[in-house]
């Protein structure tokens, strides 16, 4: 029997609206999912109010404010605040991005940010979604160079216009947002590898210097590791780096078909 | 061996802390450039290697690293290893040991050749060899010409080479433990490390790590400063165990200040900027740094331009509405360029400052970025103390490498991406000696008694902490009084001020207070312990800063404005006791010779670019 509404104790629940700040002039309010394994309570909605003239511009800016200063139990994770770890991704205000470099003024609906985990992958605490399954696939697709040419003694040559050919793939930083923006990828994640570990396999198979390509293609060669990407193209518009998984994989499917010519 | 959950483990404060026993040869704590590369040495040499990391490896700060790594492959001209070691010891101001910056600058090109076969994706020459940028205070001919000597890929050098190493790792099929925090040392009666215990930040479970060789690439402690370019991550927590284990860190006074941090933002800007053809300018449109480095302009050492910057805002010519940072222009770059070549920082540009490099300039700042610091070791890695008079008394069990430790190849200051080439090199030769050195056969010897008892308690302290004082306050607090105590220009007044403040947050941290109970990703817990890490190397920066009465690289002591080698030409140590919160200093003399016959000591000079 299909099940149509989620079991009682996942159902989403009001949650605390917490005290806005004394004597702040610029308010903005954060609507923030919270689910603590350990409390045996359902996952609610808290809302916070963040005092703009006591942080920096950007969602992460508040979340850490909201750390400091409100709730010290709210749990998300963080490194570098410029774009280039990849820790805090998360869904913003209905899409998946990186909490550093999105804007607060950005967010629509009249001003509230609304912050949920990643869709589709558990999660162990608040905005903490256990990323397990999705680095195992990313490293399922062997990322690193392969060769059988012996080693020269100094640097493999590379053209400017092989070079080139990698820029757009090797920038990836494995936040997750594509995967997991993926309807594809939320009804097959089991099997199907991805946008993220599929732009990474695409990267190698591209590269001029990696002598492996048949190995590789025959890696993926699988009605679901590849061919579950129906073309949906969510990955590239969530991507915070601008990048085009979806191209990515339909250079692979194309590799695919013009081997057996 | 599996590993072993023991029931019936430790009591602290009638609580038991049951933990899982794990036996490794070699336990990396640590995932970034040094650490990931000397996993993938011992890895590759089979000893049993087991690597623990607080964030998934690719989340490491080295990813952030920008402009290039160095090595005088020669690609783009003339180069030499002699004159990488000339630039780099002078760079130093003669603080760093010379042996090891030998070594480091002849494993250079091997290193960067070694990360292209495993595939970083280097930007290219027309012939298709490595691309090789100008860098501060990097030479020919011993300061007579401009080297390209930085290799880079495009602005994205650090993150090209962790996503590198990290599949380089999985290759190689080593242990991860990912978002385990390590909490401290396990030392046996002799003062030798035998593993390292940590916490499992997803179920709040305890482990113990016992190893024949610990070593630690934890990076450095930037976030002890208010305004940083390092992550939030950047807390130090391998100095800080090394320093609860009662052994010393070495140069902690020499704070590099990265010339152009985002102003506000505090997001860095390479200086590959300036090496692709960028300049500063004051509020007078005057490019200042033609006064102060005639030779090497914008180009000159990061401790100089970060003080020439520091008296331009001093002196009334900052811009902005406060006057108070300063322009970098790319825009008379052509923009092809900087698409190729510098994608990265013209997105954070837009991003953070809101500026189109291509028509505005960007506003910058002097920005705490590394620390030349850290825990004292010699060149193949092992950590050192000073021992019954010996200054290079060999800890057994216990080795550092990165930013955590002080080999001490930057010395008094760092030259940009002397950084990335220290990782793997120093990466390299750890795992290195652990192959020469590490008995793959013999077992452990048993965990002394009562090994993780600091761990357990420590971690006790915290999880139970009921104080009235939120981390996030004491946080700020010692981020303040670093930022203004301990900054670009030091005085024996500024810096006494600011060693009364930094303890009195010190003893404030007594009253600490943890609000989340949970066993969860409690990252409340996680981050009270990394402020705990940080204020005890707060406190050791700021009193080895007070002591030392001269000028040299990073550490500009006005009223001590000359270098003083007769007095000062030595190393800082500083020991911690954390219970009495007081800090004992020592020295230990400056390697003056070097490593080969192949080339001679470098004799101090006064320096000037």
């Amino acid at each position: 029997m299909v099940q149509l509404n989620l079991p009682k104790n996942s159902r989403l629940v009001e949650g605390k609206v917490w005290p806005k700040p004394g004597g702040a002039k610029d308010v903005t309010e954060f609507k923030v999912y919270r689910w603590n394994p350990d409390d045996g309570i359902n996952p609610r909605v808290d809302t916070f109010f963040v005092d703009r003239g006591d942080c920096g511009p950007m969602v992460l800016d508040g979340l850490i404010w909201i750390k400091s200063n409100v709730d010290a139990s709210l749990t998300f994770r963080r490194s570098c605040r410029e774009g280039i770890c990849g820790s805090c991704a998360m869904n913003i205000d209905g899409t998946n991005t990186l909490a550093c470099t999105k804007g607060m003024d950005e967010c629509a609906d009249g001003g509230t940010v609304k912050i949920y985990p990643l869709p589709h992958m558990p999660v162990v605490k608040d905005l903490v979604p256990d990323l397990t399954r999705f680095y195992a696939q990313h490293a399922s697709i062997e990322p690193w160079l392969k060769t059988d040419t012996r080693a020269p003694g100094t640097e493999w040559r590379q053209s400017h216009e092989d070079r080139e050919k990698l820029d757009g793939l090797y920038e990836c930083i494995l936040c997750a947002c594509c995967s997991t923006s993926c309807p594809s990828y939320w009804w097959n994640g089991d099997r199907y590898l991805g946008p993220a570990a599929l732009l990474q396999a695409y990267r190698w198979l591209i590269d001029s210097r990696d002598e492996a390509t048949g190995e590789r293609l025959d890696g993926l060669e699988d009605p679901f590791k590849l061919y579950r990407c129906h073309t949906i193209m969510n990955c590239a518009k969530a991507c915070p780096k601008g990048l085009n998984p979806a191209k990515a994989i339909a250079e692979i499917k194309h590799m695919m078909v013009s081997r057996q010519f | 061996m599996a590993a072993q959950t023991n029931g019936t483990g430790p009591s602290v404060n009638g609580r038991a802390y049951p933990f899982t026993d794990h036996k490794f040869d070699v336990v990396v704590v640590g995932a970034g450039g040094a650490g990931l590369r000397a996993v993938v040495g011992c890895s590759e040499a089979g000893l049993k290697t087991a690597c623990i990391t607080k964030v998934f490896p690719t989340r490491s700060h080295t990813v952030a690293a920008q402009g290039g790594i160095s090595a005088a492959l020669g690609n783009m001209g003339e180069d030499d290893w002699r004159f990488h070691m000339y630039d780099t010891v002078k760079g130093s101001d003669w603080l760093g040991d010379q042996d090891a910056i030998e070594y480091l600058v002849r494993n250079a090109p091997a290193a960067v050749y070694e990360l292209e076969h495993w595939g970083v994706p280097f930007s290219r020459t027309e012939e298709g060899k490595i691309y090789q940028r100008p860098f501060g205070g990097m030479t020919t001919h011993y300061g007579k010409g401009t080297a390209q000597r930085t290799c880079a890929a495009a602005d994205r050098t650090g993150h090209a080479i962790l996503h590198t190493l990290y599949g380089a790792a999985l290759k190689a099929k080593a242990q991860f433990f990912i978002e385990y925090f390590a909490i401290d040392l396990m030392m046996d009666e002799e003062g030798a490390c035998v593993g390292v215990v940590a916490l499992k930040m997803d179920d709040g479970t305890l482990h113990r790590f016992q190893s024949k060789r610990c070593i630690l690439a934890t990076g450095g402690y930037g976030r002890a400063y208010f305004s940083a370019t390092s992550a939030h991550t950047c807390t130090g927590d391998g100095n800080a165990m090394v320093l609860r284990a009662g052994l010393p860190l070495q140069d902690m006074e020499f704070v590099q200040f990265h010339p152009t941090g985002i102003y506000g933002a505090g997001c860095l800007i390479t200086e590959g900027a300036r090496g692709e053809g960028g300049y500063l300018t004051n509020s007078e449109g005057d490019r200042f740094m033609e006064r102060y480095a005639p030779s090497a302009k914008d180009l000159a050492s990061r401790d100089v331009v970060s003080r020439s910057m520091t008296v331009e805002i001093r002196e009334g010519r900052g811009v902005g509405k406060n006057k108070d940072h300063i322009f970098l222009h790319l825009d008379h770059l052509d923009p092809k360029i900087l698409h190729e070549r510098l994608p990265g920082i013209s997105e954070s540009a837009r991003i953070f400052a809101g500026v189109d490099v291509t028509r505005e300039p960007i506003p910058v700042i002097p920005t705490v970025h590394y620390n030349m610091g850290g825990i004292p070791t010699n060149f193949h890695g092992e950590v050192l103390t000073k021992l019954d008079g010996d200054p290079d008394s060999v800890v057994r069990g216990l080795m550092a490498i990165g930013e955590a430790a002080c080999v001490s190849v930057h010395g008094a200051n760092r030259l940009g991406s002397n950084s990335l080439i220290d990782l793997v090199v120093f990466g390299r030769a750890t795992a290195d000696r652990c192959a020469e050195t590490v008995e793959r056969n013999a077992s452990h010897a048993e965990l002394p008694k009562g090994a993780s008892d600091l761990a357990i308690s420590r971690l006790d302290k915290f999880r139970n902490a009921s104080g009235g004082t939120p981390t996030a306050e004491l946080r700020l607090d010692m981020q303040k009084v670093m930022q203004s105590n301990c900054a670009v220009f030091r005085t024996g007044e500024v810096l006494e001020e600011g060693k009364g403040l930094i303890h009195k947050v010190w003893s404030g941290a007594g009253d600490v207070g943890v609000t989340d109970r949970s066993l969860v990703w409690n990252s409340d817990l996680i981050e009270t312990m990394e402020f705990d890490n940080l204020i005890s190397q707060a406190v050791v920066t700021m009193e080895s800063a007070v002591n030392r009465q001269e000028s040299r690289g990073a550490h500009a002591r006005e009223d001590f404005p000359d270098r003083d080698d007769k007095q000062w030409m030595k190393h800082t140590l500083a020991w911690a006791d954390v219970e009495a919160r007081t800090v004992s200093i020592d020295y230990r003399p400056v390697h003056t010779y070097t490593m080969t016959n192949d080339i001679q000591y470098i004799e101090p000079k006064a320096r000037v670019y």
